[in-house]
């Protein structure tokens, strides 16, 4: 057993409502530089669509990920063998057509045009030639357009669907759509980290955050293209790529990421899993449907004394320890099994997992009234207004049994709920939802006290960092508190 | 003759003096930039701004380039082994139209990146002066050796016996300009040429040649790296010496 520390992350879709301002948060603080424009390191997306770039979840196109060819686990892009002949052209680069020409408005226009009969408008100008551009296509450009053929119909996800489930899903009664917002996932298996040819991507031992060494990295751009998140970005005025830090200058510091401390629907949840650094390369190799539970497997118990000594043999702080076993992403994934990983199948192995949404889903329309129960308690998944085909293929690696796991319970949760605020419910009904779903009444009301009523405390259990510590590694504390707050910093900028 | 005189002079100059002002030029800045700005040495590529175009030229060009250059390093440093494989005309026949077919190839593909970087408008932002000057003397650089390949035949051999002589003079500090300053115009101005283009080389993208990726082959799959290691710390034994500033990687 090789007990590390991961900081992980929960996104409760029920609780999202797409307001996009975690992606304002992160925009402002790290991607408003030049040749970052078009880069999103958070992105709020709406399912059944395309998502950011164009079509990122299908590999056929976009060659991200790991693939499994003969037991052998191996990059679907440019892995060892292939990256030698390919330097120089990368095969599966997607190029800045396929997210968007980042664009302004020349505002100036407004206020100096001559006075005339018409109106003063100020054109878009690309941000990168600085010449009048037409906009074809902008973030979040399918926004909300869940069901229009333009975009929505293009979802890679919907290719596992019958024809007749599409039309169903697409059918103006059945109308649905969630928001899926997302991040690096700092997977434990990353696959941007093991195609970079300069060893510039690196995962921390301390936490797990997946980091680029802007010195080392050398634009060979194999990171972008294995990604299969695509959330791997190439700048193009310095010459480097550039991923989501999690704000580990934050996290040091005690403060949850931008993004995260932002969310108005609270749905975000971080906090440390301890895990077992020996069987990723086993579970990484899994046929997809067993790879979600493998991957749950992997992830250690805290209060197990084992798990204790193995963390402290490996120099993991006490306090680590400690924070883990106050993580509500622990709760979310182990304890209640409500969390799943994005894409399993891709075989990163991501730390990022999200409660499947339920309400818009499930809900039915009965009498104009939304309707969540029937003579079925848990009124035939069958007829779900999202197939749970097209659920399971997001979140499930192709099996529903743990998606319909976590739906049934949340639906369970919510009858509980329901009985003890409402209670026009039958006290008998719902213990029998609640058994059938492998759920206790305080257990329910755990995730029930865990989703709606969570403060910050709750939701972000960031260990401390213990910079003390960490300075003395490097020089003496004293010689180091004589000479910070002092110096020079300088700017990414472009060689020639 | 003064003219003469005149001549000699610059021969000594452009062969004799320039070749270690360019060196030392090399040396110098490369191993300067590298310290102080680490984050500057990219292959600053464009493949992102602009995909198509892109294959046709980048990868003859450097195929192309990478060919021929390790034939003149070859030529160089074993000029013996070529004059062995000469020895029989079917295989210099082979090897002289190999090279040229590469070198033509090398030309093509610059030619194809030029015409990318003019005509598309999403690649004037990342394009710089530096870059102009550059491409202006890489195409000087396989224009003229094309040229010398094809009006002075056979230089795979004469290369190996004249100027092989001349560059490990060079080499050995004792330089020996006889053998250079009989050579033909379009012969000395590629060999200008390679000068020129070593002492601007560290001013260039060109320096990108130097990180090229090395470990990649047979580093571990995955790459973790260890700010501080938590085992030492608590180690009070440890001197805060040994407790090392080198980050652990693994």
């Amino acid at each position: 057993m090789d007990v590390r520390s991961q900081i992980s992350m929960v996104f409760h879709l029920d609780k999202c409502i797409g307001c996009h301002t975690c992606s304002i948060a992160c925009k402002n603080v790290w991607t408003d530089r030049t040749g970052t424009e078009y880069m999103w390191w958070n992105n709020v997306e709406t399912k059944p669509g395309t998502g950011y770039p164009t079509k990122w979840e299908d590999q056929e196109t976009y060659y991200g990920g790991w693939e499994n060819v003969n037991g052998k686990v191996r990059l679907k892009s440019t892995g060892r063998g292939r990256i030698v002949p390919n330097i120089f052209h990368n095969p599966s680069l997607p190029s800045l057509d396929d997210y968007y020409e980042p664009w302004t408005y020349k505002y100036e226009d407004l206020f100096n045009a001559p006075e005339g009969d018409d109106q003063p408008t100020a054109r878009p100008i690309s941000k990168i030639t600085g010449d009048y551009i037409d906009i074809e296509a902008g973030p979040n450009w399918d926004d909300d357009l869940s069901g229009s053929p333009v975009y929505a119909e293009s979802d890679p996800n919907l290719d596992v669907l019958t024809e007749e489930e599409r039309a169903q899903m697409f059918g103006i009664e059945r109308l649905v759509f969630f928001y899926f917002p997302r991040i690096c996932n700092h997977c434990l298996n990353p696959a941007c980290v093991a195609s970079c040819p300069s060893g510039a991507l690196y995962k921390r031992g301390e936490d797990g955050i997946v980091l680029i060494d802007q010195k080392v990295c050398r634009a060979w751009r194999s990171c972008v293209a294995a990604c299969p998140y695509k959330k791997t970005y190439f700048n193009w005025s310095t010459g480097k790529s550039e991923k989501c830090i999690l704000c580990f200058p934050r996290i040091e510091a005690g403060l949850a990421p931008a993004c995260f401390h932002s969310c108005v629907g609270r749905i975000r949840y971080l906090g440390v899993l301890l895990y077992d650094a020996e069987r990723i390369e086993e579970v990484a190799a899994l046929p997809p449907e067993e790879m979600i539970e493998a991957q749950r497997a992997m992830i250690l118990d805290p209060n197990d004394p084992e798990v204790i000594r193995g963390a402290r043999e490996n120099g993991i702080h006490d306090s680590v320890v400690e924070s883990a076993r106050n993580s509500p992403v622990y709760k979310f994934v182990k304890d209640w099994g409500l969390a799943l990983p994005p894409h399993i199948e891709f075989g990163t192995l991501p730390m990022l997992f999200y409660v499947p949404p339920l309400l818009p889903v499930m809900s039915k329309m009965q009498d104009g009234q939304i309707e969540s129960v029937s003579d079925d308690l848990f009124h035939g998944f069958d007829q779900a207004r999202a197939p749970l085909a097209y659920l399971s293929n997001l979140f499930g690696g192709g099996n529903t049994g743990m998606l319909t796991y976590a739906l049934r319970k949340q639906m369970a949760i919510r009858m509980h709920r329901r009985l003890e605020t409402v209670g026009d419910v039958d006290p008998e009904v719902v213990e029998r939802m609640l058994r059938e779903a492998d759920c206790t009444p305080e257990e329910a009301d755990e995730v029930y006290k865990l989703t709606s009523l969570c403060t910050f405390e709750d939701r972000f259990v960031i260990p401390p960092a213990h910079r003390e510590e960490a300075i003395e590694m490097m020089k003496d504390p004293q010689e180091h508190k004589r000479s910070v707050g002092f110096g020079f910093l300088a700017g990414p900028k472009r060689g020639s | 003759m003064p003219g003469t005189d005149q001549f000699a002079h610059l021969d000594i100059l452009l062969f004799g003096v320039l070749p270690y002002a360019a060196m030392l030029l090399f040396l110098v800045v490369t191993i300067q930039r590298y310290r102080s700005q680490s984050f500057s040495y990219s292959s600053l590529s464009s493949q992102f701004l602009e995909n198509k175009d892109h294959f046709w030229g980048m990868v003859p060009f450097h195929y192309g380039l990478l060919v021929v250059l390790g034939g003149h390093i070859v030529a160089f440093l074993v000029p013996r082994s070529i004059l062995w494989w000469n020895g029989h005309p079917a295989r210099l026949y082979i090897l002289e139209v190999t090279a040229l077919i590469f070198a033509l190839l090398a030309i093509i593909g610059l030619v194809a990146l030029v015409v990318r970087r003019v005509r598309t408008p999403r690649l004037r932002p990342v394009t710089t002066t530096s870059d102009w000057v550059l491409l202006g003397m890489l195409l000087v650089q396989i224009a003229t050796g094309i040229g010398v390949a094809v009006t002075y035949s056979w230089g795979s051999s004469w290369f190996a016996s004249t100027l092989s002589p001349y560059l490990w003079s060079l080499v050995t500090l004792n330089p020996d300009i006889t053998y250079v300053a009989a050579l033909p115009l379009l012969v000395k101005i590629h060999i200008i040429g390679n000068w020129v283009l070593i002492a601007f080389f560290p001013f260039t993208r060109l320096v990108h040649v130097l990180v090229v990726p090395n470990q990649y082959l047979w580093r571990k799959t995955q790459v973790v790296r260890w700010n501080w290691n938590r085992r030492q710390i608590r180690n009070p034994s440890a001197s805060l010496d040994a407790r090392g500033a080198e980050p652990r990687r693994d």
